[in-house]
């Protein structure tokens, strides 16, 4: 620790201190004000980065050490600590309180705060939805698919299209969309699970691109640009609901739908296709000699994911009343992306914490809307150098040791 | 048993074997030995399906496969320990053999299988809960013969089970081979570079240069052969 203060150290961050103060220069010191035709010169703002550079480059080094010795701590064998979630996890005195006071919580929710706060609440549960699906694909499959808004948009598109047509209620059409889903998310895959990494996640944003070019240009389909208006709310056994009402209701449901898909991704992580699945991101060759299909198998991650994002397209249609092109650009993909990263990739909990964080952040940030998105991009980066594993890690990817002691089950 | 007739395999544009030949019987244990980059592997992985002849014909039980897909050809007996182990690091021993049984359904058996490999390698049931990556090289090598035996073959293919194990490792992982080629009838198709001991437990042996069969012969007639002797026996 005492290694940053030697003189090497304060000449790297000194080097640093100048090297910002010049890049910022421009933006930062000069300005040109065009009303009074002068150049002004701030040089307080100089002052400001470069010693402000200077101090973070000391405080980001001393951050590296510490973690580099943390990770030495660990490789050296002494046991490290479980983190908190895991702790907390394993043990039921605490774990079991807890849950009981989040359902409490979370089932008041409505009641206790603004249908404002209710709506943003519901946005973040449909974003848990869609990150619990995308982390079938991407945390237990292994597959970087970057277009999966185009299976969200599909199933948006369903509900309001077949409401259009031909007045489909939302309960018919919330299995329909899971079905699109998951027909699209087989014609998709069938073509592009043969390319691996990188290929496979630049054709599924195309893809995903694609699909929304289509929505915009395709006006006698979709009603192009424009999008589609007066999209009904659920209905309640054909009863009118007042705003506030309909707003709970649709929380509910999405409560609902969380658990559903806890539930599901659950069983499927602790079955033999959800190991299959981890076994294939480790070894497709040993796989194929276990005689596990290796497109097939991914398929079905494929597809499986590519449901969930058509259930959340009919909900968020079903929400928003309102949908156009504009609501499932690539940005969308990569929120997403973030949840499941940010997250713990095939951590349940910890994607559900991802979409917490990720979507009610920005929203309670507003208060400092001009530096939202710099502290959002700033707690992504940060995030990814000290936490690369997520927020909260998935045991599968550490090594367990369990000694021989252990009693069998 | 298995029929290789006159296979040949290519990865991309580069042939790895140029016309390979030769028949397994049931309950025999085979092996063929040859150096590095003879196309050993290639003739395993060629008879699995995982990369298929381009012509010549593999039969099995008399029916062809070499059309089939890997999967098909698992489900029709034939299982292989791939060379170098590749067991799954992340998934527990028991997630690993379970993964052999991937294509059965019958429950009772692999219930019943998991026992019997249990009592032939005690140190996996201690183990069972651990993940294969934290097991020993000799242990992540009975790990692999397990997780093929789940698949019950009949025809069990074995690529190099010594490569990189102690001597005291090897002889116990050869004294297995035996073991399940006796108590199982399985016929066993070993392939190898520690040719001495190979050529001990086998009935018949193929000797293989360049991605072509150069000999073959009963087990004992090869070991006493002055030309394997000298090129693979290091006497
Ligand atoms: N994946 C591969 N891609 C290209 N060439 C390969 C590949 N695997 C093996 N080969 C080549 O095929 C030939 C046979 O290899 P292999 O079957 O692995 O031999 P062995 O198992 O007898 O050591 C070698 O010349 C090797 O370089
Ligand atoms: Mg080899």
């Amino acid at each position: 620790m005492m290694r940053i203060f030697s003189l090497e150290e304060i000449k790297k961050s000194f080097f640093t201190c100048l090297w910002f103060g010049f890049l910022t220069f421009p933006i930062m010191v000069v300005r040109v004000n065009t009303i009074e035709d002068v150049v002004e010169w701030r040089w307080n703002n100089l002052i400001i980065v470069v010693f402000g550079s200077f101090f973070l480059s000391f405080l980001w080094r001393y951050m590296i050490e510490r973690k580099e010795a943390g990770r030495k701590k660990a490789e050296s064998g002494e046991a490290e600590k479980k983190p908190l979630v895991r702790r907390i996890m394993d043990n039921p005195r605490i774990y079991r309180p807890l849950l009981a006071a989040v359902a409490i919580f979370v089932l008041s929710f409505p009641f206790l705060f603004s249908s404002y706060q209710t709506n943003i609440m519901t946005t973040a549960l449909i974003y848990v939805m869609l990150g619990l699906g995308l982390n079938i694909v991407i945390g237990l499959a292994g597959l970087l698919d970057l277009g999966y808004v185009a299976f969200y948009a599909a199933g948006a598109y369903t509900y309001a299209l077949l409401n259009y047509h031909f007045g489909l209620g939302f309960w018919t059409v919330l299995p329909l969309g899971a079905v699109v889903g998951a027909i699209m998310g087989i014609l998709l895959g069938f073509p592009v699970l043969r390319l691996r990494g990188d290929y496979l996640a630049i054709v599924t944003l195309g893809f995903g691109e694609i699909i929304r070019l289509v929505m915009e240009n395709w006006n006698e389909f979709s009603f192009g640009p424009s999008g589609i208006a007066n999209i009904p709310r659920p209905g309640f056994f054909g009863m009118d609901l007042s705003l506030t009402a309909a707003t709970n209701y649709i929380y509910y449901i999405m409560i609902g739908m969380v658990l559903i898909t806890i539930f599901f991704v659950n069983r499927l992580q602790n079955s033999r296709i959800g190991r299959a699945w981890i076994a294939l991101r480790e070894d497709e060759i040993a796989c194929q000699a276990m005689g596990i299909d290796k497109t097939k198998t991914k398929l079905t991650a494929f597809s499986l994911g590519a449901t969930w994002a058509g259930m959340a397209g009919v909900i968020f249609a079903a929400k928003t009343t309102f949908i156009n092109p504009a609501s499932f650009t690539f940005l969308e993909s990569a929120i997403i992306l973030c949840i499941v990263v940010l997250g713990g990739m095939g951590s349940i909990v910890g994607v559900i914490l991802g979409a917490l964080v990720l979507i009610l952040l920005p929203e309670y940030l507003r208060a400092f809307s001009d530096y939202r998105m710099v502290l959002f991009g700033a707690t992504l980066v940060l995030m990814m150098v000290f936490r690369p594993q997520g927020l909260v890690s998935d045991v599968r990817r550490v090594y367990q040791f369990k000694g021989a002691t252990e009693k069998g089950e | 048993m298995l029929e290789l007739k006159d296979i040949r395999s290519y990865y991309g544009n580069i042939q790895a074997i140029k016309g390979v030949s030769l028949t397994i019987s049931e309950g025999e244990i085979i092996t063929l030995i040859g150096g590095n980059g003879a196309g050993k592997t290639t003739t395993l992985m060629s008879i699995s399906g995982i990369v298929p002849p381009r012509s010549g014909e593999i039969l099995f039980m008399g029916e062809p496969i070499h059309e089939k897909s890997p999967d098909e050809i698992v489900s029709m007996g034939i299982c292989q320990v791939p060379e170098g182990r590749r067991i799954f690091p992340f998934l527990t021993v028991m997630e690993n053999l379970d993964m052999g049984a991937f294509l059965r359904k019958d429950k009772d058996g692999i219930k019943k299988d998991l026992e019997y490999i249990y009592d032939l390698f005690p140190i996996l049931a201690e183990r069972r809960h651990q993940a294969g990556g934290t097991l020993s090289g000799g242990e992540q090598q009975m790990l692999a013969i397990s997780r093929a035996l789940m698949a019950r073959p009949r025809l069990l293919l074995m690529d190099e089970p010594s490569l990189g194990l102690a001597p005291l490792v090897v002889r116990r992982i050869f004294e297995i081979i035996e073991q399940i080629n006796r108590e199982n009838n399985t016929t066993i198709f070993l392939v190898e570079q520690n040719a001495n001991l190979a050529l001990k437990v086998a009935n018949r042996g193929y000797v293989m240069e360049n991605g072509l069969i150069t000999m073959a012969d009963d087990a004992g007639k090869l070991l006493a052969n002055e030309e394997v002797k000298r090129a693979y026996l290091g006497l």
